[in-house]
């Protein structure tokens, strides 16, 4: 995986709860059996109607375009344990979601795809919710850059050492086995 | 320690454990199905690309196959999935892989009791958010993405965050026209679809004792939509007895010391149970089924692992003898093994005379995929355990999760109904 640096971009505000894997991959494309090229159907069923994009719909809109952090609601990602939808996601080009809650399986699966899921605080989201302008997201330090004012959050120390260095957790892991048995004796989260 | 933590800390070679401490634990069995199978097999391909070599799993006596959401196959592509499958069962030598039209197969969390793949004290994961099913047998089971179980199926081992455990206690027998699939949905709606968020969701009291482990398959089903790591019911001799039954008396029973503790309790008491729906287009949107009376349906659905085990066709057939169906309804047996059991005991015939389709296991419709979806605007009470907008078919249909007793009776009058209403 790409090492995880600063991003810099405009956030899509998707102004809802409980948002679940199904939404964001609809059943119909679990069947595909490449791991690739699923970003054409992330949240298909909202995006689109019989092949035309939905006007109304947020990522739809064009000033969202490019654009590599998303904002929602309460509990993102609940539901099905499918990994397609953190592959839609990548694929389509968010690399950091921005929620008060993730759905636990959906929260552990985004760290396996470099993928960036903050937690904030309803306030913090709302503020972020309201903003027309471009936000930075500094893993190293952190920090969420929004409006000249610093915001900073919560991440475990072993998922940030994973998405700074790009690491590829099964190959990397399987390699650093005896590193891990001393990392779990010396810490607790 | 209670028994989630003592399972953990066993698995992880420690004498003992809290929550919230990382703990590497060796797993006992692993499954995947034919959505998460080629899935986990995309995450080898992609290591196979950066020049790991992927010719062995750690252990292929616990790792073990199903084919359930696309099955019959649902197109050229599902076809092609299980297809895959078997040559992943074969190139790896992993024997137990339960073949659709080739005796027992079913939905992979039904296959796990039905078939005692896990037992009590075990450590088990899925390619699935629902493997917290079979915390009913006394393990510790949890779903994971396709990159974790790749890790498991290499390796045999996974990290886990030491879950804080929250407490439900059932206080007394739920009454006759209450089902398991009530008190959980009651639950859900109390604690709310993230009220258990990385938490284990622990089910005692003297209504549990009561409850057959067929019921308590549906509490932990359920957890999922709760947000919960796991959920699990102690080891008792209802246990013991339906793992007998199934020829396996050999296990490590865990359970919990007298001083375990638990972030939280809850209190329910049986008695006070009613007959609950949850409405679209979530399972946390609750009320008693008498408050929906006027809602018209379309559809009837009663199977999938939450309601169609054969407790829950018993409960079904209980309502439907004798009786005609109002509205389109289905029953999916979730396991081949319960479609035998429900031919031999005639309820085959009660649901045929009242004018149900009954078909074979799958996942199909529960997840909106095939056999049987719903159209745009279509009303659906289902046995399930998820109602998403467009979980069942159509984003603009709508599915309101039931028990099965419920389910039926609304089968028979076209409106959701409590059975108590059924004249």
């Amino acid at each position: 995986m790409q090492p995880f640096k600063k991003i810099k971009s405009i956030a899509t505000p998707l102004d809802k709860v409980n948002v679940d894997t199904d939404q964001i991959v609809p059943k119909q494309f679990l069947k595909l059996i490449q791991r690739t090229g699923f970003g054409q159907y992330l949240f298909y069923d909202w995006r689109f109607e019989n092949g035309t994009p939905k006007k109304d719909f947020i990522l739809n809109d064009p000033s969202y375009k490019n654009s590599k952090i998303l904002l929602a609601r309460d509990n993102f990602g609940c539901g099905s344990s499918r990994e397609h939808a953190v592959w839609a996601l990548d694929d389509y080009g968010f690399k950091v979601i921005i929620s008060t809650s993730f759905a636990d399986i959906f929260y552990n699966n985004c760290f396996k795809n470099g993928v960036l899921p903050i937690r904030v605080s309803d306030d913090t989201l709302q503020q972020l919710f309201s903003t027309k302008s471009e936000i930075e997201i500094d893993l190293e330090s952190q920090s969420i850059m929004v409006g000249g004012k610093s915001i900073s959050f919560h991440i475990e120390s072993h998922w940030k050492k994973i998405l700074l260095e790009g690491l590829d957790d099964i190959a990397v892991t399987l390699l650093h086995e005896n590193k891990i048995a001393i990392y779990e004796k010396s810490h607790k989260i | 320690m209670n028994i989630t933590e003592k399972i953990l800390a066993r698995a992880s070679g420690k004498t003992s454990v809290s929550p919230g401490d990382v703990v590497f634990v060796n797993v006992d069995k692993v499954m995947v199905h034919d959505v998460s199978g080629p899935g986990v097999l995309a995450v080898f391909e992609k290591l196979r690309k950066k020049g790991m070599v992927i010719d062995k799993v750690w252990n292929p006596d616990r790792v073990w196959v199903a084919e359930d959401h696309f099955v019959p196959a649902a197109d050229k592509i599902s076809a092609q999935n299980v297809v895959l499958l078997t040559n992943f069962t074969k190139q790896f030598g992993i024997k137990k892989h339960f073949k659709y039209g080739m005796g027992q197969y079913g939905i992979c969390h039904t296959l796990s009791h039905e078939e005692a793949m896990v037992l009590p004290g075990e450590v088990y994961v899925g390619g699935d958010s629902h493997t917290n099913t079979t915390g009913a047998l006394g393990a510790f089971a949890a779903g994971l993405g396709h990159t974790d179980v790749a890790y498991v199926l290499l390796n045999g081992k996974i990290w886990f965050k030491v879950p804080e455990t929250l407490y439900f206690k059932l206080n007394g027998k739920l009454p006759d026209h209450v089902m398991a699939k009530d008190l959980i949905l009651k639950i859900i709606g109390d604690i709310g679809t993230d009220g258990a968020a990385y938490k284990t969701m622990q089910f005692g009291g003297t209504g549990i004792s009561e409850m057959s482990v067929e019921s308590r398959l549906t509490l932990t089903n359920m957890t999922t939509e709760a947000g919960a790591k796991s959920g699990i019911v102690e080891p008792d001799q209802k246990l013991r007895e339906y793992l007998a039954e199934r020829g396996v008396t050999k296990y490590n029973e865990v359970h919990g010391d007298t001083d375990a503790q638990y972030e939280k309790i809850y209190e329910y008491e049986g008695s006070e149970m009613e007959p609950i729906v949850a409405k679209p287009f979530s399972p946390e949107n609750t009320v008693v089924a008498r408050d929906l009376s006027s809602v018209e349906l379309d559809k009837a659905y009663i199977g999938s692992c939450t309601g169609a085990k054969l407790e829950d066709l018993q409960a079904a057939a209980k309502i439907l003898k004798g009786k005609t169906v109002k509205i389109r309804t289905e029953i999916l047996p979730a396991a081949m093994s319960i479609f035998r059991k429900a031919m031999d005991i005639g309820l085959l015939k009660i649901f045929m005379d009242a004018g149900v389709v009954v078909g074979p296991p799958t996942c199909g419709a529960c997840c909106g995929a095939h056999m049987g979806v719903l159209a745009k605007d279509e009303i659906c009470i289902s046995t399930t355990n998820r109602n998403f907008p467009g979980r069942m078919g159509h984003i603009e249909s709508q599915t309101y999760l039931a028990s099965p007793l419920v389910a039926a009776a609304s089968a028979v009058t076209g409106k959701i109904t409590d059975p108590r209403d059924l004249k």
